[in-house]
């Protein structure tokens, strides 16, 4: 055994070594690119999920958008109040986030909608929409509960309960994945503690409502005439809630002739 | 028309993933849609052309000269790493543009098996120079092919009606073995 060999293989790869670290060292040293501090420190306080829930690449491309002035402190939807309010002290600004969550304006189930056939096609809200009818159910607004919204969902916070897609508000991390899954646009962002939801997307007129579902919004105005603080409107023969006005008092859910409000 | 059958062989017929079964942690993480695919495949191909070139000129001028072969995994491993790292600070501050493209990928093939295991075939087979970078490149365009094929296929199965034992990986898995199997059809092309 010759004990030069093993000094020469340990001193060629000590200098490959070397070499490449000499040379890494001056190059980025050399090519350097400005990184914006601001953005280096937005960047740690985001979640990472890189979910793109924020419209921008990933969340290197939100910390950017920040940095820049482009994008509000508020903007990353995933970490809600406590990250707006972080990347507020960093980059001087003003934060009025309320976190919001995900929610399925439907509620008619296998037992309260009717189906106006039987589908045995893809089990995919985007295809099933395709087929006559703009679908099996006979209410051509309400959830088909095929889970294309669950499978949106990087989270788990959805599920598929008696044939209709349910928000658990607490896991959902208001990403909006499932808002722009959903082919019918039932899901709909709403403040974490809103007062009163209602539970129907039906812009048909009463009766047409009443064939399909039993617990659809038949747009008669009640919640709204009733409604202390005149934040109920309808539109369309479907009662909607302007949330920053509501106090959450219960009287529309009380006088709901069909208890769609919850 | 050497270079030709050369391109054919080290691209379809021994495939890098789906015959020669290296890279195959990309092949399944990164699959799931065709764009995600497209740069991860642009990002091998990037790597793996500039990982042979490099890899067999220290080879030929370094290793051999001092009698070393026997450590080429090590230093390939030391090469791949620090050049990758090199490439992406060139492209960080040159071509910025690329850079975005390429993004998170980049890093990712660092280590990737692929990439050593190409560069170790250059020496294995004693290619020279240029041809162990035209390997690294066919293998690599071999390698983007499959991964987006595959991604095609997984974006389709997507919708079908999948039995439940079999969602997930195992859907995966089988369809990246029929694909080896037909990949395997190619072998009569030379």
């Amino acid at each position: 055994m010759d004990v030069m060999s093993i000094v020469i293989a340990a001193a060629v790869i000590g200098a490959v070594g070397i070499l490449a670290a000499v040379l890494l060292g001056i190059a980025s040293e050399k090519f350097k690119v400005e990184v914006d501090p601001k953005e280096e420190a937005v960047r740690e306080v985001l979640p990472g999920n890189n979910c793109g829930g924020c419209g921008y690449p990933g969340c290197d491309g939100l910390a950017a958008a920040i940095a820049k002035g482009e994008a509000k402190p508020d903007a990353c939807p995933v970490g809600g109040p406590e990250v707006a309010e972080k990347i507020a002290q960093i980059v001087g600004g003003e934060v009025s986030a309320t976190k919001k969550v995900a929610y399925v304006k439907c509620a008619g189930n296998c037992e309260k909608a009717k189906d106006a056939y039987q589908y045995v096609g893809p089990q995919d809200c985007r295809i099933a929409s395709n087929s006559p009818g703009a679908g099996p159910k006979a209410c051509s607004y309400g959830c088909m509960g095929y889970g294309s919204c669950v499978k949106a969902c990087q989270f788990g916070a959805i599920s598929i309960i008696d044939g209709i897609a349910v928000v658990d508000k607490d896991k959902c991390k208001s990403c909006g994945m499932c808002v722009a899954a959903c082919p019918r646009n039932i899901i709909e962002m709403v403040p974490y503690d809103a007062g009163a939801k209602v539970q129907c997307n039906s812009k048909d007129f009463g009766k047409d409502v009443k064939a399909a579902c039993s617990v659809g919004c038949i747009g008669c105005g009640i919640c709204a005439k009733n409604c202390p603080e005149g934040a109920i409107t309808v539109e369309g023969f479907l009662a909607k809630v302007d949330y920053s006005k509501c106090t959450g008092c219960g009287t529309c859910k009380e006088k709901c002739p069909v208890k769609v409000i919850e | 028309m050497n270079v030709i059958l050369f391109a054919i062989s080290a691209a379809l017929v021994s495939n890098v993933v789906l015959s020669q079964f290296m890279g195959i942690c990309p092949f399944l993480g990164v699959s799931k849609k065709v764009s995600t695919a497209a740069g991860m495949g642009a990002a091998v191909i990037f790597v793996m052309t500039i990982a042979s070139a490099v890899t067999s000129t220290i080879y030929y001028l370094v290793l051999v000269p001092f009698e070393l072969e026997y450590l080429n995994t090590i230093v390939f491993i030391l090469v791949i790493a620090a050049l990758v790292q090199f490439v992406e600070m060139l492209l960080k501050k040159m071509v910025p543009s690329l850079y975005q493209a390429l993004g998170v990928y980049l890093p990712l093939i660092t280590t990737n098996c692929a990439v050593l295991g190409i560069a170790l075939v250059n020496v294995q087979k004693e290619l020279s120079v240029l041809m162990s970078t035209l390997n690294g490149l066919f293998s690599a365009l071999g390698f983007a092919i499959a991964i987006i094929i595959l991604a095609g296929i997984r974006e389709k199965i997507e919708h079908n009606d999948i039995p439940e034992s079999f969602k997930g990986a195992p859907i995966v898995l089988i369809t990246a073995g029929l694909m080896a199997m037909a990949f395997m059809g190619l072998s009569g092309m030379i």
